[in-house]
């Protein structure tokens, strides 16, 4: 199994995304922005950091870079994709999920532990978790305010496309919304952390393992 | 300077004096560059003498005293590169070196909060890089004026903002460092930050120019006209002087300005440049610019180097050769490259997106030859001015320090009973500087890169360097201006004991050493004696203690009119630590633990935070550092660590027993009941040092007491962890509910509080997160 991880100029947690594969018991493979090739990878991670400083906004220049033009065609046709971070605010500039990331609430950058409640266990990225399981994993980001307009949260909701809520809200987020997925449940966005929690020694659980198990089970189903 | 001002015009007019004061050079110091060149320098040659020649760049005032750090450094196998180098290197076993340094930013800090913070950091990283080392982590140690003041409210969150904005968007995490108010600060606020770098042994890189025929590359950004002049400007005059400003127009911001995007691409680039051997020689730009690398990798090398400056890209071209030369624009960095190697390593730079230009090449004329359009502007022997003048600066004992040293706290009302001790412990934990820092650690990453062991709040940070083998290190900053007013000599020992402690108690082995020494002016015999005695104390200490100070920096000026800074040390010790899976936490928690007191307790309260915080008193004598007891109680920490028998370990320092008790019992969500040898409010506040206070795990207690006796470090079993309050017997208790409100409260309040969501009501129940 072999699980892709994208790597833009700005990109920071791409080693740990990578990290976080090889302990699902999978093979990271590192890609290059600038390369139009996914390198028949089964399935693609977009890691956080500030791909291109944040510049314009955030994820506005990333989506336009070469590697995007291959990912967009494969998402729409099922290849599992997680955007993480700068990965989940590039998956909304792409248009592969809807909405947008904007300021915190609060104006500052938060790092927290914080509990997530899983709201739909059924997506490529976690079926490996239970419909209402609580989890723990970091937050840390300056921009992560889900915001969509009313129909929007109303859709994902009536749908079952919110796939990751705050217990308690930490940024301002749309009604709690940490993590959204495509009609399709294989691509998935989230603000938090995953890579972060698969290991007690260095995050505060391995609640996020989850994550990438769960693809690992879906691409081999 | 239009036309262009020529070494043959110089030279033509040899005796026309230029505006040397106006540059912060003294008559004998333009003297001596007269005499040095046989006629007038240049405008540039000027820019460039008085940039390298400023405090800031040639230590010309602190020079005779560092020297100590060399001349006392006790034997250590572990240095591979000292003092003198961009930052020092040391062997923590297993085929890695790691490099660490601290610098200041304070007075661009003052003057611009955000930004000023913010090139601390990417200055402090590029220093790290310049060595070969991939920067893995950063820390800040920040001191602030008092955290009520109307400016305070203006320079504190700006500087953590910028810290947050550099730091996060160039992928360090910030696992430690300090947060502390005093009045003394006011005005001069200390913003030092660290950053430490891992590399394997074979890595190291040199910042020399060598090879005749070999190219110089300056990479990064374009230069700007941003911080033109600070180096000798900024870091070398008071505030509160109308600084003269000849060089740096109104419109020209004396303050830089950072961009972490194109630092995090320049340090990409460069680490695959040297894993390439593309480089024969490396250089970060940072105060003094052009000017300064030039002439260090010049005065390093074979000693000649040919610069065309008007081949540097430049953002805005009407900079002249004065200007190109001093700007302190950031994010750039110089290269020797050997000559079949330049397409490679432009290759390497387009890949990432980083400019980079030829400027010049490395001759065998022992000259630093610079030309402009053709014309020789700059032709100086590299080593005038990258040496620099050296002053024996007058020292004096201030005045009133025998009446500081009398004022005995002794003579302070303490508290009468139980209830007393109770509101004297809730009044240190509510104060701001022992108050809960999440609202600062909160705006930092400390996950990205994915080994942070541990981070703030405790006492060290600790970072994974081997997955495979659990190797790792350990970093602690800790400084004590109050300490350090009443005697600097005591005061900079205690400052290393304590971040030698704190780096011990997560289990790790203490190497080397970093500092950064903020004092006032050095032209004022009182600072000055201050400066001298805390090197002697840091050079004194460490030889005592076996750990090499390997680098460091100096800040000078650090006042406002007359008024000085309490003398800043900020010392800060790397330990290797030998498994990380095996490093011991702050917080209480799990099975109830006994809990012993390591040390020996006197009723020490001189520059207390007892005596600050409850009387507003700074007087008497600082705790007295032993530091043959400091090596013991580390060997016994690092042994007890490696063997599995603690639970949790705390260092005691500011505020006590008592302070280091309710942090452990908040951190682990766990609380604690002891009983107090002797008078309980010494026990509880005396900051005697050489202490610290442990959990043992359950079934250890015997093989633990038996190592502590063969270590010779006297335990006290105090009591054990366990419930939901800090209990002293028959003083007080509290329950850590009201301990967590009092703890947190403070810093929201002063500088805003936390967003909280008005609208949802949450239907998931929220009990508390429980930390590792």
């Amino acid at each position: 199994m072999r699980i892709g991880v994208v790597t833009f100029p700005g990109s920071l947690d791409d080693r740990d995304a990578a990290r976080a594969v090889r302990a699902a018991g999978a093979e990271p493979v590192a890609l290059w922005h600038g390369d139009r090739d996914l390198r028949g990878v089964d399935a693609v991670i977009l890691p956080g950091g500030f791909s291109y400083g944040d510049y314009l906004r955030c994820g506005a220049i990333a989506r336009f870079a070469p590697v995007m033009g291959e990912l967009v065609p494969a998402a729409r046709a099922g290849l599992p994709v997680l955007g993480i971070c700068n990965g989940f605010q590039i998956l909304c500039e792409a248009h592969l999920l809807p909405g947008a990331l904007t300021r915190n609430a609060g104006l500052t950058f938060i790092t927290r532990d914080l509990r997530l409640r899983v709201e739909n266990a059924r997506t490529a990225w976690t079926r490996r978790y239970s419909d209402g399981q609580q989890i723990v994993v970091p937050l840390k980001s300056g921009e992560g305010a889900y915001a969509a307009d009313p129909g929007t949260l109303a859709d994902l909701e009536a749908s079952g496309r919110i796939v990751i809520r705050y217990a308690d809200n930490p940024n301002g987020s749309a009604v709690a919304i940490a993590g959204v997925c495509n009609a399709e449940g294989n691509v998935v966005g989230l603000m938090p952390h995953p890579e972060h929690a698969v290991d007690p020694l260095t995050g505060p659980s391995s609640d996020g393992l989850g994550f990438f198990t769960s693809v690992v089970a879906a691409v081999a189903a | 300077m239009s036309p262009v001002d020529t070494v043959a015009r110089a030279a033509a007019e040899a005796d026309r004096l230029q505006p040397f004061a106006e540059l912060g050079l003294t008559r004998d110091e333009y003297e001596k560059i007269v005499a040095t060149l046989g006629r007038r320098p240049t405008g540039a040659e000027l820019a460039l003498y008085s940039v390298m020649w400023s405090e800031h760049c040639s230590y010309k005032s602190s020079k005779v005293h560092l020297r100590q750090f060399a001349a006392k450094a006790p034997p250590s196998g572990a240095l591979l590169a000292g003092i003198g180098h961009n930052a020092g290197v040391v062997d923590i076993g297993q085929g890695y070196a790691v490099t660490f340094k601290i610098e200041s930013h304070n007075h661009p800090s003052y003057v611009e909060p955000h930004q000023g913070a913010a090139t601390g950091v990417g200055g402090i990283v590029r220093d790290i890089l310049a060595m070969g080392a991939r920067p893995v982590a950063v820390m800040d140690a920040l001191r602030f004026g008092p955290a009520d003041a109307p400016d305070t409210g203006r320079v504190l969150p700006g500087v953590v903002g910028g810290i947050s904005f550099y730091a996060n968007c160039l992928g360090l995490p910030n696992i430690g460092g300090e947060l502390d108010f005093d009045s003394s600060y006011a005005g001069n606020p200390l913003v030092n930050a660290l950053c430490a770098g891992v590399m394997r042994h074979g890595d190291l890189q040199v910042a020399a120019a060598s090879g005749p025929g070999n190219t110089v590359i300056l990479f990064g950004s374009a230069t700007g006209p941003d911080g033109v002049g600070g180096a000798s400007v900024l870091a070398s005059a008071t505030f509160g002087e109308q600084a003269s400003d000849h060089t740096a127009s109104a419109k020209r911001p004396s303050v830089q300005v950072g961009d972490p995007f194109t630092e995090k691409l320049l340090v990409e680039c460069c680490l695959e440049l040297f894993a390439g051997g593309l480089a024969v020689g490396i250089q970060d730009l940072g105060a003094a610019g052009v000017a300064c690398a030039t002439t260090e990798l010049a005065a390093a090398g074979t000693g000649g180097m040919l610069v065309r400056l008007d081949a540097v890209p430049l953002r805005d071209p009407t900079l002249g050769p004065p200007e190109i030369l001093m700007s302190e624009s950031q994010e750039r960095m110089m290269a020797v490259v050997e000559p079949g190697h330049v397409d490679e390593f432009l290759a390497v730079c387009a890949k990432w997106d980083v400019r980079a230009a030829v400027i010049g090449e490395v001759t065998e004329t022992g000259r630093l030859v610079m030309t402009w359009h053709g014309e020789t502007v700059v032709d100086i022997p590299p080593a005038s001015a990258a040496d620099g003048p050296v002053y024996h600066r007058p020292l004096a004992r201030p005045a009133g320090q025998d009446a500081l040293a009398a004022d005995d706290p002794a003579a302070l009302p303490r508290p009468a009973d139980g209830a007393g001790l109770r509101a004297d412990l809730l009044a240190l934990l509510g104060s701001p500087g022992l108050a809960d820092k999440s609202w600062v650690t909160d705006q930092y990453d400390r996950y990205v890169r994915g080994d942070t062991v541990l981070a703030m709040p405790e006492n060290a940070g600790l970072l994974r360097v081997d997955e495979a083998t659990g190797l790792g290190i350990a970093l602690a900053t800790d400084g004590n201006g109050r300490y350090c007013r009443l005697d600097p000599y005591l005061g900079t020992q205690l400052a290393l004991s304590e971040a030698y402690r704190n780096v011990a108690a997560t289990g790790a082995r203490p190497l080397a050493v970093t500092n950064c020494l903020n004092f006032g002016s050095p032209e004022d015999p009182a600072v000055m004696w201050q400066f001298a005695e805390a090197v002697r104390g840091l050079a004194d200490g460490c030889a005592a203690l076996g750990v090499p100070v390997t680098g460091g920096n100096v800040s000078f000026y650090n006042q406002t009119g007359t008024v000085a800074i309490h003398p800043t040390p900020v010392v800060g010790v790397l330990g290797v630590h030998d498994d990380v899976r095996r490093r011991v936490g702050l917080g209480f928690g799990g099975t109830p633990a006994d809990l012993v007191l390591l040390g020996r307790t006197e009723p020490e309260l001189g520059g207390s935070a007892w005596a600050h915080v409850c009387h507003g008193h700074l007087g008497g004598r600082p705790p007295v550092p032993d530091l043959d007891a400091e090596r013991r109680l580390a060997a016994l920490l690092a042994a007890a660590a490696a063997d599995g028998l603690l639970s949790a370990a705390h260092d005691l320092s500011d505020g006590g027993l008592a302070v280091a008790l309710a942090e452990s019992c908040l951190r682990g969500g766990t609380g604690c009941t002891v009983r107090l040898p002797g008078d309980p409010f010494t026990a509880l506040f005396s900051e005697s040092a050489a202490r610290a206070v442990v959990a043992v795990r359950p079934g250890a207690e015997a093989a633990f007491g038996r190592l502590a006796e063969a270590h010779g470090v006297p335990a006290a079993a105090i009591g054990g962890t366990g419930g939901d309050s800090l209990t002293v017997d028959g003083c007080f208790a509290i329950p850590l509910a009201e301990l967590a409100a009092v703890h947190a409260g403070p810093l929201p309040a002063l500088f805003g509080p936390a967003w909280s969501d008005p609208v949802l009501s949450d239907p998931v129940s929220s009990d508390p997160v429980s930390s590792d």
